[in-house]
């Protein structure tokens, strides 16, 4: 079984692609990874808070009527509005700027929301299984007559790093079909903010998240890292087959 | 009542407790066996030539490009350089100074541990993953 590997920098971090099969050098395989890469440039562009001129800058500063003209700006609002309420408020797409103020965000929940999307066009290669790495949250699938258990699944072995020490994974999990996201700190400060207590979170550490789509697995990996009991009682009763484990 | 999966992991004593425990809301994330006992299996490990260099491509993280170069040996990674690292302003040599020790240990320990795929909470360690990756396919290919 062969394997080839795709890189390309998106959303401002490398996204990897690796697709596992008998046809991963054919040119459906080409085809197929382009795809995928042209609609998260696509969203990208749509939702981009980097970007002045994107149409969510543009929706921020005002210049856009809400809901005038991208329908999907209503779809990403009405999933922060469903995260938020699933969480227990743990999970907020208005975030502080750097003057403080609240202002609509939703970064947080496009980046696992637009990879589930462009990973639809993987999943049609024939005898194919592929994975999606987006700076640290993994997407895996499959084709749907690859078996997902025994000796032909060949589960991608998806490690998760020590926050505490890089020479080290705290675990290993084996995924044929699924979504890993690791929220934390570790290295890069506080970066993620809780609000509940309406402060950056500076603690060391790192939360990580099963689920069947990046979309949840990355609201609950960010979710339960800055939020406290209410946040994992309210996983416990809104995340139905979700794992989780911190480190 | 329904248990919620919660592991402090740390120490290599938990993180055999969690290979050993099985939850009942759901079968599909189980960690393996192989994971403790990674070191040893090599049925999987990735198909590297004998001996030579191989450089990954290098990626452009927030912080810069990133670029490693591998030395495999008998089959197996024995080194990894850093060909390019970010070194743009004080913060990213602090970053790098401590990052770029850590990860060389961390690509051989991967290469050990047969890991296909890294999850973590850093851009400058997915960089130098995925160039890593990259080198790993080349020297494979």
């Amino acid at each position: 079984m062969s394997r080839r590997a795709w890189v390309e920098q998106v959303m401002g971090m490398p996204v990897s692609i690796h697709l596992r099969g008998p046809e991963v050098r054919g040119p459906e395989a080409e085809r197929a990874v382009a795809a995928a890469y042209a609609e998260l440039v696509r969203l990208d562009g749509l939702f981009s808070t980097y970007r002045p001129e994107s149409p969510l800058s543009r929706r921020r500063r005002g210049d856009l009527a809400a809901g005038s003209d991208e329908p999907l700006f209503a779809e990403v609002e009405g999933l922060c509005a469903v995260a938020a309420e699933r969480t227990g408020g743990a999970f907020t797409a208005w975030l502080p700027d750097d003057a403080g103020e609240l202002r609509y965000d939703p970064t947080g929940l496009v980046k696992g929301w637009a990879v589930d999307r462009a990973a639809r066009e993987l999943t049609g290669l024939t005898a194919t299984s592929w994975s999606v790495n987006a700076g640290g949250d993994v997407l895996v699938g499959r084709h749907h007559h690859v078996p997902p258990e025994g000796a032909d699944a060949a589960p991608w072995r998806i490690g998760v790093e020590d926050p505490r020490d890089r020479t080290r994974m705290v675990a290993v999990v084996p995924l044929s079909t699924g979504a890993v996201a690791t929220s934390g700190t570790a290295a890069r400060g506080a970066h993620l903010y809780d609000p509940v207590a309406q402060q950056a979170v500076d603690r060391v550490g790192s939360m990580t998240v099963v689920a069947d789509t990046l979309l949840w697995a990355d609201i609950w990996a960010t979710a339960l890292f800055v939020g406290g009991d209410a946040a994992r009682e309210a996983f416990a009763r809104n995340a139905p087959g979700a794992q989780m484990f911190a480190a | 009542m329904r248990r919620i999966a919660v592991w402090l992991l740390g120490t290599v004593t938990v993180l055999v407790l969690l290979f050993s425990y099985h939850t009942s809301t759901s079968s599909r994330f189980a960690p393996s066996q192989a994971a403790v006992a990674g070191r040893d299996a090599t049925d999987d490990a990735p198909d590297l030539p004998e001996s030579g260099t191989f450089d990954g491509d290098p990626v452009v993280t927030r912080f810069g490009v990133v670029q490693v170069r591998i030395t495999v040996a008998d089959g197996r990674i024995a080194s990894v350089e850093a060909l390019q690292v970010p070194n743009r302003d004080r913060h990213d040599v602090l970053i790098n100074e401590r990052a770029v020790p850590i990860l060389n240990a961390e690509a051989v320990e991967a290469q050990s541990a047969q890991v296909d795929l890294v999850s973590g909470a850093t851009i400058t360690s997915q960089g130098y993953t995925l160039s890593l990756q990259s080198a790993i396919d080349r020297a494979g290919a």
